[in-house]
């Protein structure tokens, strides 16, 4: 099938981004690694889209260190979070959710930014920048805007982004000594997207825990996290049963995602303790 | 004079060795020629309009929007195409029963599944033609759909053909000896119900074709992405009304075929369709979606089976019961009745037993149509027999190893007829089994298997022995009534400059069929295989044939080469018998040079010859035969099919929590006779087994209650991947066929055939132990754990 693209423009620098995609009137679409947005135009799920290549912009790229915080720009490229050294230093999840995320050639145009802006509810790095606890900064034609990960994802491809705002940055809490960071994920094949995946962030302030593939976002599991803070495995097991309410589809059912959930943890919890998963 | 096969110091021995494939480097380089890659003066595109539903009237078709659309230049309905294009009913008159409506290019007044053209647009580009499509606008009125198998035949679902009475499309049934008697009476009979999902094929290159009607000449090329383009020049000129002789179909580099492009398809046709009406080439390229709606489907069969055994482990009887639901219509020409017909011809085929039953059951479905892909009925009928035979291994506490052997048929048995009538001329069952034993180590696999579970580990071994049904004879196909050539031939000439050019019927889709006619035309004439040039795919230049599938491509095609090349030889040698004033008895060629058969010493560079031949003839005796173009045919006599033999074996790690199955490796010893390219025969069985391993563990096809399509991409539809592909040990016996001088038998599909039962052996072996059991393919985390009875709703 051929892509019908209602046009394209590459944006010289943030504010002409968000020029071209005030002047769009609504048909914008912010292009970055085109990973995911390519592949729907190729499939004439989406057409007519005016594209807005924001690949280009240097302010939206790089990893700084912001005392205690990471500020990763929005167009960090997976592979070159995977092996960013502050990253696998203080954010070590994401660089270990590398692993999970498809196949090398999407890792290495695909951006961290465009995941969490395109929210795939199946998607890694959504699920740890929920875990992490990370602030999501959007830029728009009124100024910028910071807005904590647990309200920046709403539905199924949908966030807290407004029309005619992009994604800038995304800063996450630098790990504290001690702090724990573990993503463990079942797929059909390497590279697939997962039939249900956890993120578990252990902190001197307490375990968070998230999941993806598992509904309609990336879900934090507040009851499962209440547990472990407890020191209730069990309890967090079935707690996390109970909070969850995931699809069935060809891959799996609800029932086995729901399952699968509670391994999953188990098995976090169990590599969070330096035990055999 | 024979070749010396057995010595591998003989000259010219290229037979038998792994020699660089002729067409690898461009291949790589991307420089090969696929139909995408060519473009012809005023080219126009055709994109189709698909039907959404899976069983509807059309009520209406308005096409007037789509013909407003920049670029595109006509719009064609299913009736337009009717004018010209005649109906074909895909029918075999030894396939008795089995019946099928008449199938058009496009849709008339009905559409019968998700994916079947409606409308046809064309445009100067295939961007154009998708606009266009998009605005044609197609009413149906909702046909109820029929989609699951077993239930297709009750009086309460709806008959998708009423013409045809019911949805039955063929029946089978097959019985010998006493089935009843032997089950009421075995020591043990063990019941099973076996599934293999939907599949197709996926190959890299999607189907693809360009045809050019030129009025001027009244002839028709079709460049087509097929495996069979005498079959194709047929069918285009039968429904198109053009001479045979004014339709030529070229076939240049294909991107993997796995039998999937060897069917007629209705939108190929209509493309031709569209080229005779509008004078002008237009090309179709199936997308992705298309593909996965519009290639053939295979495998969906449903089974109950029996097997009865003895208190020693002999095996008494079988008793299959397989039901496959083939979409709408029978697939032209081959029909979809031969999948399920294999199935019965197939089970219980290493074993020598007395008493068996098998009836298959062909309906018709609301779905994609179904017909061959790669080993078409075996991995479906080695599952049924391997699995029951394991299964009545545990039944009486017997390895499974050891029931195979007291079960195969032994190796000095034959020829032997089996009971399902199936002729095997010479297999190595026992020899196999005794190499797969050695190359995998089965004791010791067995003690690591035991020392895995101290450590929690379910690790599981599973064995299958498989036959292989390969270079077919007419009595696959031509005895049917289809003109689809059985006999295969190869051309093989000397040029001046003493090269030689090879054009053979067999064609090349990337498995090396090329890289085989190479070396053994090399071996044949004497020349290195880098002096031959091949040529393949093209109805107006090489002998007539049937081209490749079933595994026949070298059994067939190779022994018609050889035979072609051995003529030559000879050619080649009457002149320089005259031209050296020899004995012809006494001279070689080796290594493209005229030589003294006893001394070695070099007479003459063939292009010494050629030079003579071809400029300075008057210099030769008058009279003297100077055919340096020597053209032979093959057609096997003797049996209706070579079949081969082989067994496979996995390891596989079972994670008892996540329900993943782990393949820890996988070894395969097959015997195709003679190994002409090692190299490529073992990478055609590890294709092949990566194939099986996809049914096993990924692929299928799903389809809701309404007929819809629910994993039409590559996200969707699991085909298997190299991260998840054990390493794999390939070995050879080779019993080579007395058929032909080659003895070369097929290796195409061996691989394909066993790995599903071998995976779902090993999975239930790592089960056992916890009272579980899979025949369920594809063997998914879930599928697994609902047999451990881990989940339940």
């Amino acid at each position: 099938m051929k892509a019908s693209v209602g046009g394209y423009a590459r944006a010289s620098s943030l504010d002409h981004a968000l020029q071209l995609l005030a002047s769009a009137e609504g048909a914008g679409r912010v292009l970055a690694g085109g990973q995911s947005l390519v592949a729907a135009m190729n499939m004439r799920l989406s057409t007519g889209d005016l594209l807005v290549d924001i690949s280009r912009l240097s302010e939206l790229s790089g990893v700084s260190d912001e005392g205690d915080t990471l500020r990763i720009g929005a167009l960090k490229r997976h592979a070159d979070v995977g092996r960013d050294a502050l990253v696998c230093a203080h954010a070590p999840l994401l660089a270990e959710a590398v692993h999970y995320i498809a196949h090398a050639a999407i890792r290495n145009r695909g951006t961290i930014g465009g995941a969490c802006a395109h929210a795939d509810p199946a998607a890694e790095f959504p699920a740890c920048v929920l875990a992490l606890g990370a602030t999501m900064h959007v830029a728009g034609p009124h100024g910028s805007r910071a807005i904590p990960a647990e309200d920046f994802f709403e539905d199924v491809f949908a966030t807290a982004i407004e029309e005619g705002e992009i994604l800038t940055a995304i800063t996450v809490p630098k790990a504290g000594s001690g702090e724990a960071q573990v993503i463990e994920e079942v797929a059909r094949r390497s590279g697939d997207y997962a039939l249900a995946g956890l993120c578990l962030v252990k902190r001197d302030a307490g375990h968070r825990v998230s999941l993806f593939s598992v509904g309609p976002k990336p879900i934090l599991a507040t009851g499962a996290m209440a547990a472990l803070d407890a020191g209730d495995l069990d309890g967090a097991v079935a707690a996390l049963a109970g909070e969850l309410d995931p699809p069935s589809d060809t891959q799996a059912s609800a029932a086995y995602r729901r399952h699968l959930a509670g391994v999953l943890l188990r098995r976090a919890v169990a590599r969070t303790e330096g035990g055999k998963a | 004079m024979s070749i010396a096969f057995g010595n591998p110091d003989r000259p010219n021995s290229y037979i038998g060795k792994t020699v660089p494939r002729p067409n690898i480097t461009k291949l790589v380089q991307g420089r090969g020629r696929y139909v995408d890659d060519i473009v012809l003066p005023r080219m126009v595109h055709v994109a189709f309009v698909r039907s959404p539903v899976a069983h509807g009237k059309i009520t209406g078709i308005d096409i007037e929007a789509a013909k407003t659309v920049p670029g595109v230049l006509r719009v064609f309905t299913g009736a337009d195409l009717a004018e010209v294009c005649t109906p074909w009913v895909a029918v075999l008159a030894h396939l008795k029963g089995l019946k099928s409506p008449p199938q058009h290019p496009m849709a008339l007044d009905r559409a019968c599944w998700v994916g079947e053209p409606v409308v046809a647009v064309v445009a100067t580009t295939r961007a154009a033609a998708e606009e266009g499509a998009a605005l044609v606008e197609v009413d149906y009125e909702a046909l109820p759909a029929v989609t699951d198998t077993m239930t297709a035949l009750d009086k309460t679902t709806p008959v998708i053909h009423p013409d045809m009475g019911d949805n039955l499309a063929f029946r089978r049934l097959h019985e010998e000896g006493n089935v009843d008697a032997a089950l009421s009476t075995a020591h043990k009979v063990v019941t099973a119900s076996f599934r293999t999902a939907r599949h197709t094929g996926v190959t890299l290159e999607p189907r693809s074709i360009l045809v050019d009607w030129n009025p001027a000449e009244g002839q028709m090329t079709a460049y087509h992405a097929t495996q069979a383009p005498h079959m194709m020049q047929t069918v285009f000129a039968k429904h198109l009304d053009i001479p045979e002789s004014r339709v030529r179909v070229i076939c240049g580099d294909v991107g993997g075929s796995y039998g999937i492009k060897v069917h007629v398809y209705p939108d190929e046709v209509a493309t031709a369709t569209i080229a005779k009406i509008m004078g002008r080439p237009v090309k179709f390229i199936a997308d992705r979606l298309e593909s996965f709606t519009t290639d053939i489907h295979a495998r969906d069969h449903e089974i109950e089976a029996k097997i009865a055994v003895d208190a020693e482990g002999r095996i008494l009887a079988i008793d299959v019961d397989d039901w496959t639901g083939i979409g709408p219509y029978s697939v032209y020409p081959r029909t979809s009745a031969i999948e399920g017909n294999q199935v019965v011809n197939l089970c219980g085929g290493p074993y020598d037993f007395a008493n068996y039953r098998a009836q298959t059951t062909v309906v018709f479905q609301n779905k994609t149509p179904t017909c061959q892909y790669r080993a078409v009925g075996h991995p479906i009928a080695v599952a049924i027999t391997e699995g029951l035979v394991d299964m009545a291994a545990a039944a009486i506490g017997m390895d499974p190893v050891e029931i195979r052997r007291r079960n195969m048929y032994r190796d000095d048995a034959y020829p032997v007829t089996s009971p399902a009538k199936m002729r095997f001329e010479g297999l190595s069952h026992h020899a196999s089994m005794d190499k797969l034993m050695e190359i995998m180590d089965y004791d010791a696999l067995r003690a690591d298997q035991a020392e895995a579970l101290k450590q929690g580990k379910r690790r599981g071994i599973g064995i299958a022995s498989f036959i292989e049904l390969t270079n077919p004879s007419p009595f696959m196909y031509g005895i049917g009534g289809a003109r689809i050539s059985a006999q295969d031939g190869c051309t093989v000439r000397m040029d001046p400059d003493g090269s030689v050019v090879a054009l053979s019927g067999v064609t090349e889709q990337g498995q090396g069929t090329e890289a085989m006619l190479s070396q053994v035309v090399a071996e044949g004439v004497g020349v290195s295989p880098s002096k031959v040039r091949v040529i393949t795919g093209d109805t107006q230049v090489t002998p007539y044939g049937g081209g490749t599938w079933a595994s026949r491509g070298a059994g067939i095609g190779g022994e018609a080469a050889l035979q072609a090349a051995r003529a030559l030889r000879s050619s080649i040698l009457e002149v320089a018998a005259a031209m050296l004033q020899a004995d012809q008895g006494l001279l070689d060629i080796r290594d493209g040079q005229i030589v003294d058969t006893q001394t070695g010493e070099t007479r003459m560079p063939l292009e010494e010859l050629g030079r003579i031949v071809y400029f300075r003839g008057d210099t030769l005796p008058k009279g003297l035969p100077r055919e340096l173009v020597q053209t032979r045919h093959f057609i096997t006599m003797d049996y209706p099919f070579a079949f081969t033999n082989g067994v496979q074996a996995s390891y596989v790690e079972v994670d008892t929590d996540t329900g993943v199955v782990t393949l820890l490796k996988h070894w395969c010893v097959e015997d195709c006779g003679r190994v002409i390219n090692p190299q490529l025969v073992d990478e055609q069985i590890r294709g092949g087994i990566v194939q099986g391993l996809g049914g096993a563990l990924f692929e299928e096809i799903h389809y809701d209650e309404d007929g819809q399509l629910l994993n039409g991409s590559m996200a969707d539809y699991l085909v298997p991947m190299a991260a998840e592909m054990p390493d794999m040990v390939i070995a050879h016996v080779e019993t080579p066929t007395k058929e032909s001088e080659l003895g070369a038998k097929g290796a195409g599909e061996a691989g394909t055939a066993g790995a599903p039962a071998a995976v779902m052996n090993a999975i239930n072996d790592a089960l056992r132990p916890l009272g579980a059991q899979v025949t369920e393919m594809p063997f998914t985390p879930e599928r697994i754990l609902r047999a451990l009875g881990t989940i339940h709703d």
